[in-house]
């Protein structure tokens, strides 16, 4: 359906023209190449991995420059949506021009990053001065440098001893047991703290021996040495880090200088990766002496343009055949406006494969209805689009995936806005609790179209049950279609048909019972013959399935237990069916919660302050609600489709159309004819 | 004791909100310390992390809608708050699914949620998938909301 037509394409090119080939492929983006190795002896392929290698690290090197930039001269002319902003056009002619000067710009983002490694180092340079600073601070008082070790007679020792010790302490531990304390010994405090007391020790040199005892009684430690006078030192250290600050500054500035280069790094960033992918593709091309080869896939609309466009540039063997039914053609999706961003839902669960239609278009259907209904409110409908499609009007080259998404959201609050409308749903009961507060009007308030699901909880649920059936039996009814058209009949009967008869025969049954009907609400009666009818379908289908659901097996024994086991499955239909409501919860929980913000908002009543604080909370409620609800509906509706939905026809496994194509990241290279 | 009945049926809402909240409030927690662990290698990854975080986030606001549709339903939020007694037991139990399914559930549902933000760190295209494993939790915390949602609803009916 709508999954993309793909052709095998095989292109055998002279190795002249190889460059320009590939570049034209690389352009025009649309062909898929297979890269698998080649058993040949004739064919080699070359060994271009550590040129694709060095052209990544140089477009990194562009990006890292690129980021300096962007943290010391921020750009100015940044929108705020240019996070969803895609790559810009460039044309060939200028991409021609700029290319050439590659190797300046390299330069250049050289530079930028060499200033900010210098920038790093004074960073780190600045701590380690100031700590020096520090050990520096008791010895401010002290006149001779801290290596001092004394004259042409004496000795001395500066340093430090733990604790606080007054100068009678500190003597009393030179006088040792046997000895007495040397008379040339003299001591002084340089300065003293509760931690440590800084000490400068001399002696005549022939007491040296019996003062190294008492220092060594003190735990007396040497400081740091060094051949300045400390109040020098410190004076030289804060120039020094005012010069580390200054440099830091002049290279900032420097940096900033650079910013009229931002569009040339970008530049490069993505010529370099441009060239980085053709040489990891160039690497596994196989190759004879004088021709090389390409084995791929291409999309069927594009495949003969891109065939007449090669065979009229270059002396070339271009071939095209339809793919074979064994072959695992990779997918890629195209959908019409509606469906299209439904392709972000498929994705991101798993891509058809190659038995399976694209479900995008069922998807939409159900999708839409879903995320209405838990949302339902006509208020943060309205929200919703127009913030996006305020997004999608004013950005004008949206990232692509970005762009689906949008829109998804665009579609959803066009049906949470029917959805609002029908449950009488505005901003929760704003339009009442206004009326009401400030107006004195309890009788204007929104009437809802259909019905207010907060006074009929259980119409609703049925409702949601009554969609959840259709839902579920939808996803049969295509695995009944797949089957049918992989002419797999006896399964398509066995597995589709026995189970459309069991389920549905025994919903029907239930329904033709009172109790039940009058349990949901539900007005209809069912007389004869539908519950004998129904009852009689039902126990067809269920014997039916009892029968044929082991039917691998041979044992017949066997078989009918592994029957009765996947006749058992009947309970997650039954499970399946009540997860739908949480198309209730979720719709009542968003309304609910509106009309809590909107009663907490009204209680001040009808004065300044009330109006004042009503508005406040108004603002905060909504925002709050919509973000937690939006992220509710939008889980919950993709838990529906891809558990409930999916369980029943899809497993994907597809494998993603990746064209060999410029992945860049600010300019996309378009061909001017 | 006149009024005991207006008690039970405040006491279910008060068990509604606090301990649905304590469930998404534990949840939350879990998810945020290994959101915050993937945000500090990945920076960019924050969007996707915080949505798996909130995910256990709903129980709360369940119990909360459970607790303001009782109050509003007993009169406390203006009205006549006068109900008897066996009909404030009815309220009390009406609340009790809420209650404890979502304390329970949300506790899960945080620790599902670690796994998930796990999964997206290592492999982020498939955050389709990882948000989809915390998501089967939460039915169970709808189911007890539909049940509290339809048992309050339907006890207005009851003719005591």
């Amino acid at each position: 359906m709508s999954k993309v037509p793909m052709k095998r394409i095989f292109i055998a090119g002279l190795k002249q023209d190889r460059k320009k080939i590939l570049e034209t492929l690389q352009r025009t983006g649309v062909v898929e190449v297979l890269t698998e190795k080649c058993e040949d002896d004739e064919l080699k392929t070359m060994n271009v991995m550590s040129e694709a290698v060095a052209f990544s690290k140089n477009s990194a090197l562009a990006d890292q420059a690129l980021s300096v930039l962007d943290m010391y001269a921020p750009d100015t002319e940044k929108s705020i949506f240019s996070s969803l902003e895609g790559a810009k056009d460039l044309s060939t002619a200028r991409y021609e021009e700029e290319s050439l000067n590659r190797e300046i710009y390299l330069e250049k983002a050289d530079d930028i990053l060499k200033l900010d490694k210098q920038i790093a180092e004074d960073r780190a340079s600045i701590p380690k001065a100031e700590s020096r600073l520090e050990t520096l601070a008791p010895w401010m008082n002290f006149d001779l440098p801290l290596d001092f070790s004394g004259t042409e007679s004496t000795v001395a020792w500066i340093g430090t001893v733990n604790g606080q010790i007054s100068m009678e302490g500190l003597y009393a531990a030179f006088s040792g047991e046997e000895s007495e304390r040397p008379e040339s010994l003299d001591i002084s405090i340089i300065s003293q703290s509760k931690e440590m007391t800084c000490i400068f020790v001399i002696c005549l040199k022939e007491d040296k021996e019996l003062c190294e005892e008492g220092l060594k009684r003190l735990n007396f430690a040497k400081a740091q040495l060094s051949t300045m006078i400390p109040k020098e030192e410190s004076e030289a250290i804060k120039a020094e880090i005012k010069e580390l600050n200054a440099d830091i500054e002049k290279c900032i500035e420097e940096i900033r200088t650079y910013s009229p280069e931002r569009e040339h790094l970008k530049f490069i960033s993505d010529y370099y990766s441009m060239r980085s992918d053709k040489y990891s593709i160039l690497d596994k091309l196989p190759q004879s002496e004088y021709a090389f080869f390409i084995d791929g896939y291409v999309p069927s609309r594009y495949a003969d343009a891109l065939k007449d466009k090669l065979e009229a540039g270059f002396d070339i063997a271009v071939e095209l055949r339809e793919p074979e039914e064994n072959e695992d053609v990779p997918v890629e999706l195209s959908n019409g406006m509606l469906s299209e961003p439904m392709e972000t839902v498929v994705e991101s669960y798993s891509l058809p494969n190659k038995n399976e239609i694209d479900p995008s278009k069922i998807l939409a259907v159900f999708y839409y209805i879903f995320f209405g209904m838990m949302l339902s409110d006509a208020g943060y409908g309205l929200l919703m689009v127009l913030g996006t499609g305020f997004i999608l009007l004013k950005v004008k080259n949206l990232k692509p995936q970005m762009k689906k998404m949008m829109k998804l959201f665009f579609y959803c609050g066009i049906s949470t806005t029917v959805w609002g409308f029908l449950f009488g749903s505005f901003f929760g009961d704003a339009v009442n609790v206004i009326a009401t507060t400030f107006f004195n009007r309890p009788d204007i308030a929104l009437r809802p179209i259909w019905f207010e699901p907060v006074s009929e909880p259980m119409r609703l649920l049925v409702f949601a049950f009554g969609l959840g059936i259709v839902h579920l039996f939808t996803g049969l009814f295509i695995k009944l279609y797949l089957l049918c058209r992989q002419g797999l009949y006896k399964d398509a009967f066995y597995d589709v048909v026995l189970w459309l008869m069991f389920v549905g025969g025994g919903i029907v049954y239930l329904l033709t019972i009172p109790m039940i009907t009058s349990m949901l609400g539900l007005s209809i009666n069912l007389g004869d013959p539908w519950p004998m009818v129904s009852a009689v379908v039902a126990i067809l289908g269920a014997v039916g399935v009892v029968l044929t659901g082991g039917r691998e097996s041979k044992n017949w024994f066997k078989r009918i237990l592994k029957g009765a086991y996947s006749a058992y499955g009947v309970t997650s239909y039954l499970s399946d069916i009540l997860s739908y409501s949480r198309l209730l919860a979720l719709g009542l929980a968003t309304g609910v919660i509106a009309q809590v913000f909107n009663k907490m908002g009204s209680m001040l009543g009808a004065s300044w302050y009330g109006m004042l604080i009503f508005i406040i909370v108004f603002l905060i409620g909504h925002v709050m609600n919509l973000a937690i609800n939006i992220l509710g509906a939008y889980v919950h509706t993709n838990r529906l489709q891809f558990v409930e939905f999916f369980g029943k026809f899809y497993e994907g496994g597809g494998k993603q159309f990746e064209p060999f194509t410029e992945h860049t990241k600010y300019f996309k290279v378009k061909e001017d004819n | 004791m006149a009024n005991s009945g207006l008690f039970w049926a405040l006491l279910g809402a008060a068990l509604s909100a606090g301990l649905a909240g304590a469930g998404s409030a534990i949840g939350v927690g879990v998810a945020g310390r290994a959101a915050s662990g993937v945000v500090t290698q990945e920076p960019n990854m924050f969007s996707k992390v915080l949505i798996l975080q909130l995910l256990p986030g709903t129980q709360g606001i369940y119990g909360l809608l459970i607790a303001f549709i009782t109050l509003t339903q007993i009169g406390i939020m203006g009205g006549d708050p006068n109900i008897s007694l066996v009909k404030g037991l009815l309220y009390f139990a009406a609340c009790l699914p809420m209650a404890i399914g979502g304390l329970i559930s949300g506790i899960a549902q945080g620790k599902c949620s670690v796994s998930a933000i796990g999964l997206v760190a290592k492999r982020p295209e498939q955050f389709g998938k990882a948000m989809i494993f915390p998501a089967m939790v939460e039915t169970y915390a709808i189911l007890a909301l539909l049940i509290s949602i339809l048992s309050i609803f339907g006890i207005v009916n009851v003719p005591i």
